[in-house]
């Protein structure tokens, strides 16, 4: 059967038949990183026109429907328009870390995907910390913010910053408490380990009360997590004009949409694969013939179903709350999400020791 | 309280008062020295409890400016305008912002279009106009400004 | 005016919100001093958008001047025109005929459905959520329609004259009108589904910007603002005009004071105004549309004020006349200009949110303001 694994034991085979191993090992991560680049903005592109169309949809209204088939270019014209538009830089702004900080937010973005298992056996890099390194690396994102708000020298975006600051590392807490419980059922840190832990049944389905939990209070977080509606409070334009971009345009603008869309992508993603089973086709128990035919839908349309369901799911969010205020929002964080999370954690260890889960 | 019991109930708080006939309410005039002490009265007196200002304007009539306060009591539910005649060259009156906090706003409007100098308000800055616009006033009679008026 | 933006002298940071801000509807120009996210003060600077429409009025007839009123609360457009029209009635003794009294009603109430939609819609994008603004331009386009219809605009309607109205409703109007009152009523539910029962919505709106009563009466605020911090202040049923003393309809009154409140007052307004053009649209009574007037207006030496109660509040129309064909002096009491001047004592303390949330309910418009 058609899989990426083959395609991708297929480019090593090619390479390793005409270079030794060291430069088939920098070709590889060449093509690799190309991939990236062209993932990053494949996704850009189609987030951006999904958001768009499910605004829409949710509005009453048709949404982009001028350029190409249906509007579906409309998002390729954007960003030639942002192309081609002068990047400004502020009179008052600190030149270098202005200029930097979209740049950190993008690199963040694409250092995530790397343990991120696409399909079956297709996966950048498969540490044996993946969990770990995706929890480390992106709370990093929050420096760009930072830096991109102070850099700027405008309160609006200084505002936008300290406002970001405060609710990403509050709620990183509660995003690590809700992963921390899948991992205490499956006793892994390995993101394929994590998947094949979930060949017979999704862990939101085996995992009883806890993982449910820990699956709503993550969707919750990581919202918060990436400044999306209802919790966007570092954008926020109708109180900070657009918070901590209010100084940018044209690309330098675009690289803060990209990685936005981008790190919605990625928590969708660490959440499929996490709670939902990542490319793991629904397997029920022992359920063989179920399972079988299961397994004829291709493992990449699993993943990327899942994972554009849930990015669907943080998008409708956005177009139906109104936003929290500032206050509000880091009470519903400490006062409620962590003792819940922390209290969630022990469910699930004591159903994890006792053997309780499927 | 009818307009004669009001007549006599201000007669009684200010002598000087006078009385306007015609228009739908009853139309006290007062001098511009005795309007602050009698809008505190106004306000504060139980039987007369004026405690809705609903407009405060001010009209120019060449030889002399008239402030016009409209007054409101939600408890007694009578009305009454109080005027005062303010002198062209030098129009000062007291500010009654403490009494009415509307009044706050709508004096500096007065103090902006017309250039009349409120006695004690708190912050007596353009409100409408842009900076430069001081002593420049444009619902004046006299005011001309030949680009932006129109005639017909 | 812009050299005082920066840092004052207790270190707090002073903001400018405004004129060129998503928040502010329009040119509202605030200074606003912050310590952290807490707000301080704020001080208001008018005139963006200044237009001295009372220096205007004075050089216009009494048919002309009317027509400029329309681009003042471009929002409650007919009850502005009414309310010019209602004091040179008055000032010329016009009897206004039975149907220009039935249609001039009808059309304020329509108007102040559009009004409350647009603000419902413009509210929630303050609070973050766009999609209600959307769902609230489906009802209003509908009133858009009929008013296009039958007054040829959608927006500065100029159809109120002194003596009635310009001219007879279109012969569609009526069955519009029932139509979009079955509209509105299938609709309306949507409204609290979306945004009344949010629980975020309520923590937002709840205990913001609370408004005692004296201070509502002291600043001079009207309509929503002031009955829902519990005074009665209706003009509709204060001082009756045209057949509001004929239609059965509440005056709705809220005690809570806080921006919730406020909310409430104008939901439920729109529920009273359909009552009322319930009781009209099929009564209209036969006859002419506008009495019969001289062609050259001339107001008797004297001075008249009327006034009507406005989606906003109580707008006031103050002419000063002098016996020629043109006013003396001309006064326009806007609901918008009292209601923004207790702004600060509304915001002082809360955050910027709050700000945002409590403006949004004053239902600002700046035009209004400014004149």
């Amino acid at each position: 059967m058609w899989s990426f694994s083959k395609i991708a034991d297929f480019i090593h085979e090619f390479l390793g038949s005409y270079l030794n191993s060291t430069w088939t090992m920098i070709a590889e991560m060449v093509i690799a990183g190309v991939a990236v680049i062209g993932l990053f903005a494949l996704l850009g592109l189609v987030l951006v026109i999904m958001e768009r169309k499910v605004s829409a949809w949710i509005q009453i209204r048709l949404g982009p429907n001028r350029v190409g088939p249906k509007g579906m270019l409309q998002s390729l014209a954007d960003t030639l328009k942002l192309l081609v538009k002068e990047a400004m830089t502020p009179g008052g702004a600190d030149k270098f870390l202005f200029n930097l900080a979209p740049y950190i937010a993008m690199i963040v973005a694409m250092l995530l995907m790397a343990p991120i298992a696409f399909a079956k056996d297709f996966q950048l890099w498969d540490l044996n910390i993946g969990v770990l390194y995706i929890t480390a690396v992106s709370s990093i994102s929050v420096i760009s913010i930072l830096m991109a708000g102070w850099a700027s020298n405008n309160k609006y975006s200084l505002l936008g910053a300290m406002r970001s600051g405060a609710q990403i590392v509050s709620y990183e807490l509660s995003a690590g408490l809700a992963i921390l419980t899948i991992i205490i059922f499956t006793g892994d840190l390995q993101v394929s380990e994590i998947i094949k832990s979930q060949a017979d049944g999704w862990w939101i389905f085996k995992g009883h009360v806890p993982a449910i939990v820990a699956f709503i209070i993550f969707i919750i977080a990581v919202t918060a997590e990436t400044n999306r509606a209802p919790f966007d409070l570092a954008e926020a334009e109708s109180e900070l004009t657009a918070g901590f971009h209010t100084e940018y345009s044209g690309m330098k603008f675009a690289l803060f949409f990209l990685a936005e869309y981008v790190n919605v992508f990625i928590v969708c993603a660490i959440g499929a694969t996490l709670f939902l089973g990542g490319w793991m086709p629904l397997h029920i128990g022992h359920w063989t013939g179920f399972n079988h035919v299961m397994d004829y839908i291709p493992s990449s349309m699993w993943f990327f179903g899942k994972t554009f369901f849930l990015i669907f799911v943080i998008m409708w969010f956005r177009w139906t709350f109104p936003r929290l205020r500032i206050d509000q929002l880091l009470n519903l964080e400490w006062k409620y999400l962590l003792p819940l999370s922390m209290l969630n954690i022990l469910l699930a260890t004591a159903i994890a020791i006792l053997g309780w889960h499927f | 309280m009818t307009n004669e019991e009001l007549k006599s109930r201000i007669t009684a708080l200010n002598p000087g008062a006078t009385y306007e006939e015609g228009g739908e309410w009853l139309n006290v005039v007062v001098s511009p020295d005795s309007w602050a002490s009698l809008a505190a009265s106004l306000r504060n007196e139980k039987d007369l409890d004026f405690n809705y200002m609903f407009c405060l304007t001010c009209v120019d009539w060449k030889t002399h400016l008239t402030m016009v306060y409209h007054l409101f009591s939600f408890t007694h539910k009578h009305t009454i305008v109080v005027k005062a005649k303010l002198d062209t060259k030098q129009p000062v009156i007291g500010t009654v912002c403490d009494i009415w906090r509307t009044a706050e706003f709508l004096e500096r409007e007065v103090y902006e279009m017309f250039g009349v100098h409120f006695d004690k308000h708190p912050d007596l800055r353009l409100l409408i106009l842009p900076d430069g616009w001081e002593g420049k006033n444009p619902l004046r009679k006299d005011f001309e400004d030949p680009i932006n008026m129109i005639r017909l | 005016m812009f050299e005082e933006i920066g840092t004052n002298a207790e270190g707090d940071m002073m903001i400018n919100m405004g004129p060129q801000h998503p928040a502010t509807h329009g040119v509202l120009h605030l200074v606003i001093t912050l310590n952290g996210e807490t707000i301080k003060k704020v001080d208001p600077h008018l005139g963006y958008i200044h237009r001295s429409i009372e220096k205007m009025c004075e050089s216009l007839t009494y048919r002309q001047f009317i027509y400029v009123t329309s681009r003042m609360d471009y929002l409650s457009a007919h009850i502005n025109n009414h309310a010019c029209a209602m004091c040179v009635e008055k000032g010329m003794q016009i009897e206004v005929p039975g149907r220009a009294q039935y249609i001039r009603v009808i059309m304020d109430e329509l108007t102040r459905i559009a009004s409350h939609e647009l603000w419902w819609g413009a509210m929630s994008m303050d609070l973050g959520a766009f999609t209600p603004f959307f769902h609230s331009f489906r009802e209003r386009e509908t009133i858009n329609d009929i008013m296009e219809e039958t007054c040829g605009a959608r927006l500065t309607m100029n159809y109120m004259v002194p003596g009635g109205v310009m001219n007879d409703i279109h012969p569609n109007f009526q069955r519009r009108v029932k139509e979009f009152i079955q509209l509105y009523k299938r609709k309306i539910h949507e409204y609290d589904e979306l945004i009344t029962g949010n629980v975020i919505f309520q923590n937002r709106m709840k205990g913001v910007g609370v408004l005692t009563a004296e201070q509502v009466i002291s600043y001079g605020c009207t309509g929503p603002v002031a009955r829902g911090s519990g005074v009665s202040c209706d003009v509709r049923k204060w001082w009756p005009y045209e057949v509001y003393d004929k239609v059965e309809f509440n005056e709705v009154i809220e005690t809570g004071g806080d921006s919730f409140a406020r909310y409430l007052i104008r939901m439920k307004e729109m529920d009273q105004s359909i009552r009322i053009i319930e009781q009209l649209i099929d009564n209209i009574p036969d006859g002419d549309f506008q009495a019969k007037t001289k062609a050259v207006l001339k107001l008797p030496k004297g001075e008249f004020y009327s006034k009507v109660e406005t989606a906003r509040g109580e707008l006031g129309v103050y002419i000063v006349s002098e016996g020629g064909t043109t006013p003396y002096r001309i006064k326009f009491r806007s609901p918008g200009f009292s209601n923004l001047s207790i702004l600060h004592d509304m915001a002082k303390g809360g955050k910027i949110g709050d700000l945002i949330a409590s403006m949004g309910t004053l239902d600002l418009v700046i035009p209004d303001i400014d004149r």
